[in-house]
């Protein structure tokens, strides 16, 4: 299965990479962050972060799909 | 009305689109770049945003306010990129029949957006440094890891006030 991650702020710039798309055997967003996070060492945890899934809010532990598109959603700091 | 843009915002045009001849109470909201934040100096701001997500949650926070407060027409927009000290970085308008709702919807969509909105702001400090704001705790204890507990996504803390506060 593959799927598109994007990254947007400090997640960004520590995975030095806006977006790639993942070959996983991941079945939740849950369990790719875990994958993603040993490639990259985003060096905080999961519980701080949201996720999205195909540009909606998603639970983490929702059934990931063939071609979905997943963004980690650091503290907002907007305003 | 609710846009992500990395345009001026033009506030005129903003206003009038919320004129209506039975809507007699406006108010609006402006969050300015501000020049410190705890106690360093801040030469500029960069906004970056997830603005798919971003646009649907906005155009979210609107309806549920005119939800709670309606009548009231609303608009909303912020600006992403790089902004200096003093330039508008967030605006919202409310109208009603009369202010009491005019206030209300547009405190409460300011104060849903900064907890809610996927932008994330980056501060450039005169001595030449840049910093995410994104967990005060984090920084001041001169680490990226965190080993204390807080709820960053449910509840940002009030200390990530810089612009809009």
């Amino acid at each position: 299965m593959q799927v598109r991650v994007s990254y947007f702020a400090w997640l960004r710039e520590r995975a030095g990479l806006d977006g790639e798309t993942v070959s996983t055997g991941a079945a939740t967003p849950a369990q790719l962050w875990t994958e993603l996070d040993a490639r990259h060492d985003f060096a905080t945890e999961r519980r701080h972060l949201r996720v999205a899934v195909n540009d909606a809010f998603s639970t983490w532990d929702a059934k990931l799909a063939d071609g979905d598109q997943v963004v980690f959603i650091p503290p907002v700091s907007g305003g | 009305m609710f846009e992500i843009t990395d345009e001026r915002i033009e506030v005129d045009s903003l206003r009038r689109s919320l004129m209506d001849p039975g809507y007699g109470g406006y108010t609006a909201f402006e969050g300015w770049v501000r020049d410190h934040h705890q106690g360093r100096a801040v030469s500029g701001l960069h906004y970056e945003a997830y603005v798919d997500l971003g646009q649907a949650e906005g155009l979210k926070i609107l309806a549920e306010a005119e939800e709670r407060f309606g009548p009231v027409r609303l608009a909303c927009v912020h600006r992403i990129g790089d902004l200096a000290v003093g330039e508008l970085a967030v605006w919202v308008g409310a109208a009603a029949p009369h202010r009491d709702e005019a206030f209300k919807a547009c405190r409460y969509v300011i104060d849903e957006l900064k907890q809610r909105l996927p932008i994330w702001k980056k501060e450039h400090y005169i001595e030449g440094e840049s910093a995410w704001v994104d967990c005060e705790r984090c920084r001041a204890a001169g680490h990226g890891k965190h080993d204390h507990h807080h709820e960053h996504a449910e509840q940002p803390s009030s200390e990530q006030e810089e612009v809009a506060g």
